[in-house]
């Protein structure tokens, strides 16, 4: 009985989120569709970097290379499994258990590569370490070039089209629940630590290289997940997807929501989306739009929408009377 | 324990600390006993705060050994100096200053938490004890310190005689044989200084812990310690029992200096400096 109750506790979220999104699934249009499957993507990124640069306080620049591993390692798993059948399930199910064990191969895929790049490099700081995951970055993106096995610059095709609402809305309430229960937890206090001062952190007992590395690991296979779900969602992916660009708009939703707060993250990861498809209207004049609107935004609240308060907590940590 | 002269929680033997041709420390020796109260005095830049670097591992002793509880700790990260019960304060406050009060000395009592961090995310049941546990634990530490009315307070807004309490409060929830106080009463007027004082010697008192303090305030350092160590550039140059050190002509001239001289209306001693 304790035992049924601590498993209920543990996937209660999925459970709750579950008949949700099947409605959900069952109202949206085809367009609202496509712009809910981005924000939710988006929503994936965005948190999973905010356990690197919100809470560990780590700055890294390389997100869209550890989304690149899950969704080349994911697409290679659908591919090469497409005419497995599972013989007891329907066709439908069996694909989807297929796809299930390829986004779970994309998000060890892109844990591995984060554990392999965070191994060295957590030893830097700051700076340093931002043009390492950089570099990493653009390592990956060429070494996926130029390897005809994962299709070089044109990248892999024909991809089953499984990434639908259901399977994205699990992902975004899976990814929160993680950064949320985390963030209230012994192991993510010590992340918050390290943010807060390093040296001090050391003293208290926290292995800092080693939080900071379990932090890179944990972040890599989140965004390893987004990376499978993308694959499946258009169904190609080239190597052009997951560039410095594509970084550096992941770190922007999270700058933009207030480093080290989730829904934060969530809220800008949203936002910034869904303005992006109003702007397709301005045509040209799109990306001006928009970075006016980082500039705007940037202005308002350098420290980000929310700062590192949750969007339920405007009271707390608001400054009191004039005190800096 | 064994009776009589208990074993040293934290020996040092010849312990020495280089910064390329700058000797900050030089052949230092300390052994300290569980429950006692050591003053570590000496003019500015004399090495104290380069001790206990070597001690908690901020540096590694280019010479010489340390030795927690029997164990040779020389080069060991300081988590790992922390995990065998060596706990520091900081000269300059060094709080987890965007984060509360109760969470500063959650995250010290964090060395012995075994869940990881699959057990934080599906909240397991041994998880949630841990937490209780980790909870009650800082709460009670909090009380220690007078703070228990301050724990949902970010540790910034805390005035400063409370932060320099918090950051004892965060070092004793580490669980340490021994406590390392660098300067934990500058900054405070007399009054507070005194409290402080009888604070730490309560906190010896109730948890046994060895304490090892710098302080720039002579007379409360002579007031609260058993036995002080004088250093003055890296060297030691006196050791014993308050009143005895007090006397000391080295330490006359080399920490209380002109200062104590001018108070005593006498002439500093020609030559000097």
């Amino acid at each position: 009985m304790r035992r049924l109750r601590s498993l209920a506790l543990a996937v209660l979220p999925l459970a709750v989120a579950l008949p949700l999104l099947l409605g959900l699934r069952a109202v949206a249009g085809p367009y609202l569709t496509i712009v809910l499957l981005d924000v939710g993507v988006n929503v994936i990124l965005a948190v999973s970097l905010q356990v690197v640069n919100g809470f560990t306080g780590q700055f890294s620049l390389g997100h869209a290379g550890f989304m690149s591993v899950g969704a080349y390692t994911a697409a290679k798993v659908t591919l090469g499994l497409a005419d497995v059948q599972l013989a007891f399930l329907p066709t439908a199910a069996s694909d989807a258990v297929v796809f299930a064990g390829a986004l779970a191969a994309g998000m060890a895929a892109a844990a591995l590569a984060g554990l392999l790049v965070g191994l060295p490099s957590l030893r830097l700081r700051g700076d340093y370490l931002a043009i390492v995951t950089l570099g990493f970055g653009e390592i990956i993106r060429s070494v996926i070039e130029n390897s005809p096995w994962l299709g070089g610059a044109l990248g892999l095709t024909s991809l089953p089209l499984e990434t639908g609402v259901v399977g994205v809305g699990l992902a975004v309430v899976a990814t929160v629940v993680m950064a949320w229960r985390l963030l209230r937890s012994t192991q993510g206090r010590a992340l918050l630590a390290i943010r807060e001062d390093e040296v001090a952190a050391e003293a208290m007992g926290v292995d800092t290289t080693g939080y900071k590395v379990r932090a890179f690991v944990i972040s890599a296979a989140f965004a390893g997940l987004a990376g499978g779900l993308v694959a499946h969602l258009i169904g190609s992916i080239s190597p052009g997807n997951f560039g410095f660009v594509r970084s550096m708009e992941i770190v922007v939703m999270v700058v933009l929501g207030g480093l080290g707060s989730i829904s934060g993250a969530v809220v800008a990861a949203a936002g910034l989306t869904v303005a992006l498809e109003l702007l397709r209207e301005f045509q040209a004049y799109r990306m001006v739009a928009y970075a006016l609107l980082l500039i705007v935004v940037m202005l308002a609240r350098p420290q980000g929408l929310l700062g590192t308060r949750e969007l339920w907590e405007p009271w707390r940590r608001r400054r009191t009377g004039g005190a800096a | 324990m064994t009776a009589g002269a208990a074993a040293p929680v934290l020996e040092l033997r010849g312990v020495g600390v280089r910064f390329g041709g700058l000797r900050a420390l030089a052949d230092f020796d300390l052994a300290l006993r569980p429950g006692e109260l050591v003053g570590l005095i000496g003019p500015n830049g004399a090495g104290k705060t380069t001790a206990f670097n070597a001690i908690t591992g901020v540096y590694a002793p280019t010479e010489g050994e340390v030795r927690v509880a029997g164990a040779r700790v020389n080069g060991l990260r300081p988590h790992r100096i922390c995990a065998r019960g060596v706990a520091r304060t900081f000269q300059n406050i060094r709080l987890f200053r965007e984060l509360s009060a109760l969470d500063n000395v959650r995250i010290a009592c964090h060395a012995g938490a075994r869940s990881g961090f699959f057990g934080a995310w599906l909240r397991t049941p041994h998880h949630r004890a841990e937490e209780a546990r980790i909870h009650d634990r800082a709460v009670s530490y909090l009380e220690v310190l007078g703070l228990a009315g301050r724990r949902d307070e970010l540790a910034r807004q805390l005035p400063y005689g409370e932060q320099r309490r918090l950051e004892i409060a965060r070092a004793l929830a580490t669980g340490p044989r021994v406590l390392c106080l660098d300067e934990p009463a500058a900054g405070m007027n007399g009054a507070e200084k005194v409290a402080l004082m009888e604070l730490i010697r309560g906190i010896r008192d109730r948890f046994g812990t060895a304490v090892l303090v710098i302080e720039h305030d002579m007379r409360l350092v002579m007031g609260v310690s058993e036995r002080l160590l004088v250093l003055d550039h890296g060297v030691t140059i006196a050791e014993g029992p308050p009143a005895a050190v007090r006397r000391d002509p080295r330490v006359i001239e080399a920490y209380l200096g002109d200062a104590y001289l001018e108070e005593r209306h006498l002439a500093p001693p020609p030559g000097d400096r």
